[in-house]
């Protein structure tokens, strides 16, 4: 008996027999489903490599304070560093006329209804937006604990905040989000003293649970509290991407080379 | 959630194969998705009626697997099964592990008609 005729398909197996091979050719992929959107944001991330930026992804529930860490991070390193900002809300240039209102240029994504950004929008946005002269690039994506941990945009680092006002439980209810920060930042600590619900030691060991040990810091973007752990790991991370520029190498954030490692 | 514009992206890697392979159409199309890749399995198959719709992938079956949840403990070596926010080891309990499998958002397989040979 052999595989080629059908001469070992029997009665007794027919029905597990595999469908005559006439007109049907089962080809064997082993595709990211989302692999367009990888090939964007790997250009996009050469983009960036070639101009010495560093491109952070901002992502948080709406509200978390995405925008005011912006102010206050261009406030305390505008004279250190030239920053840029590509915003994205469903609609309104309000946050990009917030960051322009520092000095700082800002070029104003709006998704319509979609809930997230994808490495083509800001492969577009990049067309409005000079790079050259820049050393760090911040993304601030839609406020959305769900959607925009999927979706490669070329980054180097994601950042995820968490603002106190929200359950220290959400790292544990939106585990995608979380296990994709590189670094946490529990934001609005001003008003831990008034929310008796908010531990951050809580959410902390939520994001421990999650297999990740990357910093958890917290800070008071308003008040101007704790931004030097933040401010530090900023600057060392630029000091990181520059030396890696010289030997030509680049880095993702950290959750994603394991998934292409495993499934190469 | 994002499962329609999974579903199209998937949609167009499905087409672009068809048309390297001169395929008239598409019988079925396989996945293999973890519980962390952030895509519902359910969704994405609400979804794929309406993203297939007119492509050559019309009348397709969208088959999916779910791969487990398995984490590699780096403390003790063990590898043990997780829940998706708890990817402790399951040995020792350490949270220093590598996640094994479980973010899979993997297009595996398609099955294309191409034709009485």
């Amino acid at each position: 008996m052999c595989n080629t005729c059908g001469c070992n398909i029997t009665p007794g197996n027919r029905t597990h027999a595999y469908q005559p091979v006439n007109g049907v050719t089962a080809v064997s992929v082993l595709q990211n489903l989302l692999a367009r959107n990888d090939d964007q944001a790997a250009h996009n991330r050469r983009h960036f490599d070639q101009h010495q930026v560093l491109a952070i992804n901002l992502m948080s529930a709406p509200g978390s304070g995405k925008t005011a860490l912006l102010e206050a991070t261009i406030d305390a390193l505008k004279n250190e560093f030239r920053i840029g900002v590509i915003e994205d809300d469903l609609d309104t240039e309000n946050d990009a006329a917030r960051i322009r209102a520092k000095g700082v240029p800002a070029n104003q994504i709006t998704t319509g209804s979609a809930c997230h950004l994808d490495a083509h929008m800001v492969h577009d946005a990049l067309h409005h937006f000079p790079l050259a002269g820049l050393d760090i690039l911040f993304i601030e994506n839609v406020g959305n604990l769900v959607c925009p941990a999927s979706f490669d945009l070329g980054q180097h680092r994601n950042v995820t905040l968490l603002s106190v006002t929200e359950g220290d439980d959400k790292p544990a209810k939106y585990p995608v989000m979380f296990r994709a920060a590189d670094v946490v930042l529990l934001t609005k600590s001003d008003l831990l003293q008034v929310l008796d619900d908010f531990d951050p030691m809580r959410a902390e060991s939520y994001v421990r649970d999650l297999a990740s040990s990357v910093p958890v810091l917290q800070l008071s973007a308003r008040k101007g509290l704790g931004l030097e752990a933040w401010l530090h790991w900023l600057r060392n991370e630029l000091a990181q991407q520059r030396a890696r520029l010289e030997t030509g190498a680049t880095v993702r954030p950290k959750v994603q080379p394991d998934g292409v490692a495993l499934h190469a | 959630m994002h499962e329609l514009s999974v579903c199209q992206a998937l949609i167009a890697q499905v087409e672009q194969l068809a048309a390297q392979h001169a395929a008239t159409g598409v019988k079925s199309v396989h996945l293999r998705l973890g519980p962390l890749s952030g895509v519902e399995p359910q969704l994405l198959q609400d979804a794929y009626p309406i993203a297939c719709a007119g492509s050559v992938a019309a009348e397709s079956a969208l088959l999916i697997d779910i791969a487990p949840l398995k984490v590699k403990c780096e403390t003790c070596g063990a590898e043990t099964e997780a829940s998706p926010n708890r990817l402790l080891c399951g040995q020792c309990g350490d949270y220093h592990t590598q996640l094994v499998s479980g973010d899979e958002l993997l297009l595996m397989s398609v099955e294309l008609l191409t034709g009485v040979a």
